[in-house]
């Protein structure tokens, strides 16, 4: 067992290294990269969506102000912005744009057209989706005071301001098309990205072409690509082994990435990281009998993560027990500390006792309900019959319900659930990204439990204003265990990211983030 | 036969017209529609009013018989509407995958005809001989090995032995008729198979039938050669049941073929016909219904004037 992984963790460090030597190469221009993309976006909209789908899809069109360094990750570096400050007092930022940017259709992109973005991100219009609305909602006037100079006010000072402001999810859009049609960015494609939107056909694929006007002199250095959406795993593998796509961004499972590394040998890359993405159960607090603290707990705790995490991890991309926090990021809950949480006991014999015991206290002894789940193979199939397993040790029946994506996040976002496996996409570590899904659902309605709970929120403003890192550590962690005692939601497992490219694709860089870096611009084929 | 033909074009308006009364119908039974799956399913949170906007001026809001009306009036001057979630023109959604699938449809036909009857009448010839024998373990194969199954067969055996696959994205055969053929001749033998096994199976047991017929045996009593016999008199005959199969089958594959082409990565009908239901897109669900069961009629009146060519006793009057 040591030698087998001594083997392998050989093998990586030599693939990483042979990855890094290759990195250093002069990149070629030339060629389109065809690449898998294992879920379809139900429409072009980076503001309101919250799946990779989208970005792996639009993330080429389009540019960013900020955006992360990933090389540095998590240092932040300029995109649409040159440079940028940060008054003393923490609550105005200025940025200044690159000159001569255009869309694709022409226009030279502004400080209008960033403050036409925000404007849509911060305060959508009537009809608009905006998922980012509680993570701007502390700006308070945007101004620009010339075409090339933007200037954010906020209300209070917000820790996290800079790491929102690079965040993938926020495509600069024309202003112009806003004041046509504030959704077009949903079926329509304009910015000011590496690539032109080339075609978009249905069931198929995406393609786009070099953007020669791209303001980042020399990029890309493709000259189109083309995402062909591979909905099945096993189609995917197949495509990537026989050569069909060069590369699937998103990440494949342990026993995917054997396959294809035994298959191929050294004609695949293969890169891994921990991954900014966890499973989380939610309990719709609205729904009887979710609605006693008592059910909810029982429920929890008969989840045994700590063996559970050595069997998944096997099979598919969960891998990590955790807290609200990726485990081992700065700001994380030490496993020590972990195990006193409700829901995370090393003991789990005694664990599902005292579950039993707080199902027959609320008289919910014969329990049955419907766990709502996602209909994509990895991981939420493994990880919603793993529940389905847990609970039954305690007798309680559940039925899995698995959906595609779109009737899935529709089915979650109406309350129209008993219980739910949801997901935490975050691009980043910060504290406030990955809070922000468990303030009241008063203020963020993208808390799936529907739970209000202004104790939650309080330790939530409190931890967001805090400079001394310590003080905001204690806030977190007291964040933390109001949740987990409560039990509204919590996080089932944090994943483990394995990405595979062919050899020839190069300049593209790994992150724990599957959300970042597709913009493609400086990946190029060696071939 | 002319009136005929006519006569069975009339009656397939009642029976269109069923169908499509029964589409409609049970879509609306079902809770749900599609402006809730569009609106909240890229993970947005959307007010209650948006949604009933967006149902109003998509016409969910107007009473049912006016909606089957509308409807019925753009099947009747086909234009079956716009889909309620790309808010592309029903035609054009299907139409972009109609091609690939009826495609693959064509080819499995053509693959499965060319084997199975030469199987199927070697195997009636040479009853309870080795071909005979060697003919059943194929064909009960084919019954046996679901499509999809044999597709990934397919596909694996040409990753490990060739270390090649076929194109994973369309390209219509009048562009390029080598990149087409190469990437859809694979799931035409997958379904083909299964196809060419029912159809190998019919034909030799209606053969077998045939070549126990009197006028076969007076055929070989007046001197016809053995091989006239077959292919004039007995094939000719036994081909009558096989052609009513090779019809159902050809529907079938137009929109049947779900699984098969996920594992060929293929963008057809089936697949098109699940994500709209699971979208609740109404409109197009009755528009490939619709266009399905016009497959449906419109071939079995192909194969039923077909059985008059075939069999000359047959006059349709």
């Amino acid at each position: 067992m040591v030698r087998k992984l001594g083997i392998m963790l050989g093998a990586v460090a030599a693939l990483a290294f042979a990855a890094g030597t290759a990195q250093a190469q002069k990149p070629k221009p030339g060629g389109t990269l065809v690449f898998a993309i294992s879920a379809e976006t139900p429409n072009y909209d980076c503001h309101g969506s919250d799946t990779y789908a989208t970005l792996h899809f639009s993330s080429p069109f389009y540019s960013t102000l900020l955006r992360y360094n990933l090389a540095k990750f998590p240092e932040i570096e300029g995109d649409l912005a040159k440079s940028w400050t940060v008054s003393p007092d923490k609550l105005t930022y200025t940025f200044t744009l690159h000159d001569g940017v255009k869309f694709h259709d022409g226009t030279p992109l502004t400080s209008a057209d960033i403050k036409a973005t925000y404007d849509r991100l911060r305060n959508p219009a009537e009809g608009v989706v905006s998922n980012r609305k509680a993570t701007f909602a502390d700006i308070d006037t945007i101004e620009t005071p010339n075409p090339t100079t933007v200037v954010f006010k906020l209300k209070a000072v917000n820790s996290s301001m800079l790491d929102h402001f690079a965040s993938p999810w926020n495509c600069v859009y024309s202003a112009k098309d806003l004041a046509a049609d504030q959704n077009a960015p949903r079926t329509k494609i304009n910015g000011t990205g590496p690539f032109v939107f080339v075609e978009h056909i249905k069931g198929s694929h995406v393609a786009g072409k070099k953007n020669e006007n791209y303001f980042k002199k020399g990029l890309p250095y493709l000259d189109g690509f083309k995402g062909v959406f591979t909905l099945q795993a096993a189609a995917m593998l197949n495509a990537l082994q026989g050569g069909q796509v060069l590369a699937e961004f998103r990440g494949v499972s342990p026993a995917e990435r054997d396959r294809i590394v035994q298959a191929m040998g050294d004609r695949i890359r293969v890169e891994e990281s921990s991954w900014t993405l966890n499973l989380l159960v939610a309990f719709n607090v609205e729904k009887p009998p979710f609605n006693d603290v008592r059910v909810r707990r029982a429920l929890l705790m008969a989840i045994d993560r700590w063996g559970g995490s050595q069997g998944l991890s096997r099979i598919s991309t969960l891998r990590s027990v955790g807290g609200v926090i990726r485990p081992g990021a700065p700001l994380a809950t030490p496993e020590a500390e972990l195990v006193k949480l409700p829901g995370f006991s090393k003991d789990i014999k005694k664990a599902r006792e005292e579950a039993k015991k707080l199902l027959k206290e609320a008289g919910q002894e014969n329990l049955k309900f419907t766990l709502w789940n996602r209909n994509l193979a990895m991981p939420y199939t493994p990880a919603g019959i793993f529940l389905v397993d847990q609970w039954r040790q305690i007798g309680v029946e559940v039925e899995h319900k698995q959906s595609d994506t779109a009737p899935y996040l529709a089915g979650l976002r109406s309350g129209n659930y008993d219980v739910a496996i949801d997901f935490s996409n975050l691009f980043n570590d910060d504290a406030t990204l990955a809070l922000t899904k468990y303030l009241s659902h008063s203020k963020n309605p993208l808390n799936l439990a529907r739970a209000n709970d202004e104790e939650i929120d309080a330790l939530y403003e409190k931890q967001l204003r805090e400079g001394d890192i310590e003080k905001r550590k204690g806030y977190i962690r007291a964040l933390e265990k109001r949740l987990f005692e409560q039990a509204y939601q919590q996080p089932l497992f944090w994943w483990h990211r394995i990405v595979l490219t062919h050899k020839p694709v190069m300049g593209w860089k790994m992150s724990p983030s599957h959300n970042l870096g597709q913009d493609l611009a400086e990946v190029w084929l060696n071939q | 036969m002319l009136r005929y033909t006519i006569h069975r074009i009339l009656l397939t308006i009642p029976t269109l017209l069923g169908v499509a009364m029964l589409v409609f119908l049970m879509l609306r039974v079902v809770p749900g529609d599609v402006v809730e799956v569009k609106l909240r399913g890229d993970g947005g949170n959307v007010s209650q009013q948006a949604i009933d906007a967006e149902r109003a001026r998509l016409g969910l809001d107007r009473p049912m018989i006016e909606q089957f009306g509308s409807w019925m009036w753009g099947v009747a001057t086909l234009d079956l509407g716009k889909s309620m979630w790309t808010e592309r023109p029903v035609m054009e959604e299907i139409s972009l995958r109609l091609e690939l699938s009826l495609e693959v449809a064509i080819l499995a036909t053509v693959i499965a005809v060319l084997i199975a009857i030469p199987l199927g009448t070697l195997a009636a010839l040479f009853r309870d001989t080795w071909i005979d024998y060697f003919v059943r373990i194929v064909t009960i194969g084919g019954l046996s090995i679901p499509s999809f199954w044999f597709g990934m067969l397919i596909m694996l055996s040409l990753l490990g032995f060739f270390n090649w696959l076929p194109p994973i994205t369309f390209t219509p055969i009048y562009v390029d008729p080598v990149a087409n053929l190469t990437q859809l001749i694979w799931p035409a033998m997958a379904v083909g198979y299964r196809y060419c096994a029912v159809v190998a199976r019919m034909i030799r047991s209606s053969l077998l039938e045939v070549l126990n017929e009197d006028y076969i045996r007076t055929a070989r009593a007046k001197g016809v050669y053995e091989r006239l016999v077959i292919s004039r008199h007995a094939l000719r005959n036994a081909l009558l049941p096989a052609i009513t199969v090779i019809g159902l089958e050809f529907t079938f594959l137009i929109g049947g073929l779900v699984v098969t082409e996920q594992v060929f990565n293929l963008n057809g009908i089936g697949q098109l016909f699940v994500q709209s239901v699971s979208r609740n897109d109404f409109t197009l669900i009755q528009g490939m219904v619709m266009l399905i069961a016009a497959f449906y009629v419109f071939v079995n009146l192909a194969v039923d004037l077909l059985y008059a060519v075939f069999d000359p006793r047959i006059r349709y009057a």
